[in-house]
């Protein structure tokens, strides 16, 4: 039980310390609209994506590719963790406004 | 309209499927129907409350509540289903009798129907809300009322007529073998809620990917329309990470060990 305690102390101290390592990369809704409309990230790293939906309506970041979805509010912002992933094109959209909202992830 | 028919329709579909469904899994049971509507009307208003709080949602867990919420939501619902699957291992075979001999309408002795009535819920609670939500953002952007309502109506309909042609489908499974294709579907509608949930932890960064396993999206994508049929039923994923198999499979395997557990010791008493 003792061990487990340790161990359960080590790896709650651990996560703060990995959590700096993740890099971090913002996209910008605006108008409906992705900006950038492509972003590149590196391939086999975790990444933290930093969506900022500066319209007042909600919209939700989905991708069937990175199996992610999240309902941002308008005027928030939202953290979601990719990866690591494959080397290769990641398209992602805005389910709310798919006719615009439409972007892709390039991992190199 | 055509695009807020389609949005209304997919996230109905999964709602739908689900009652379809519950609504075979549980022929027989007294007073059945009004629990399922039960069900649904208790996600609605859930779907309209978990809509209103979204921003605060969100905020929590230091931005994570909304995958944390998700998370427990399909967690809540795999308990459920486990428990519906464990009773049934031990009254399957007496459900099955009973509607031999009074064909469909059996009065007394039917399963507790809270359980699947909460299956129901959670599921409507989780797709509404984003209905809701969208909807309301159309309403902001000056969309008029007639066109969303028509539109909301159709994708409404449509997903429903799914969810009765799964419901009817089932029923022509001859009874004697209902139960088991329904538990079979249960179990792994199960499943796929949970390795869901360890879909939304991963993104939460709250579990470890443990890598990805295999990528098939040229194959059968999460976006066609049969990947995302069989990502409710039977949580398929084209490129599914470890996590997610892990928990899939444990799963399959603890609530399959339970459901033996109970046949047995049920059997051992009739003897």
């Amino acid at each position: 039980m003792k061990r487990f305690l340790a161990v359960l102390c080590l790896s709650l101290c651990a996560v703060p310390v990995m959590a700096d390592e993740v890099p971090e990369f913002t996209l910008i809704i605006k108008d409906h609209v992705f900006v950038p409309a492509e972003l590149t990230i590196p391939a086999g790293v975790k990444v933290k994506l930093i969506v900022d939906n500066q319209d007042a309506t909600p919209e939700e970041f989905e991708s069937h590719e990175l199996d992610r979805e999240k309902i941002i509010p308008g005027n928030s912002q939202a953290k979601i963790f990719v990866g690591p992933l494959d080397a290769g094109v990641y398209p992602f959209f805005g389910e709310f406004h798919a006719a615009t909202a439409q972007g892709k992830l390039m991992v190199k | 309209m055509l695009a807020t028919a389609v949005i209304v329709f997919r996230e109905i579909l999964e709602a739908a499927l689900i009652i379809g469904i519950v609504g075979a899994a549980t022929q027989g049971v007294a007073k059945r129907t009004l629990w399922i509507v039960l069900g649904v009307l208790a996600g609605c208003v859930g779907a309209v409350i978990v809509a209103g709080l979204a921003e605060v949602i969100v905020g929590l867990a230091d931005g994570m509540g909304q995958e944390l919420f998700n998370a427990l939501v399909l967690l809540a619902a795999v308990g459920m289903l486990a428990w519906h699957n464990i009773w049934m291992a031990s009254h399957s075979r007496e459900l099955v009798v009973q509607m031999k001999q009074v064909g469909s309408a059996v009065k007394e002795g039917g399963e507790p129907m809270f359980a699947l009535a909460l299956v129901v819920a959670l599921a409507v609670l989780r797709e509404g809300s984003e209905i809701v939500l969208f909807l309301h953002g159309q309403t902001a952007q000056g969309v008029d009322l007639p066109t969303m309502l028509s539109g909301g109506s159709v994708g409404l309909l449509a997903g429903l007529a799914i969810g009765v042609a799964m419901y009817l489908g089932l029923l022509r499974i001859p009874t004697k073998h209902l139960f088991t294709v329904t538990g079979w579907m249960i179990l792994l509608l199960a499943a796929g809620m949970a390795s869901q949930a360890a879909n939304f932890l991963v993104q939460a960064d709250m579990l470890p990917a443990w890598g990805k396993l295999w990528d098939v999206s040229s194959a059968l994508s999460n976006r066609s329309m049969l990947g995302s049929l069989l990502h409710t039923l039977v949580g398929y994923d084209a490129s599914p990470m470890g996590i997610q198999m892990a928990v899939y499979v444990s799963t399959i395997l603890l609530i399959g060990v339970a459901m033996k557990v109970v046949k047995t010791a049920d059997q051992n008493k009739l003897r």
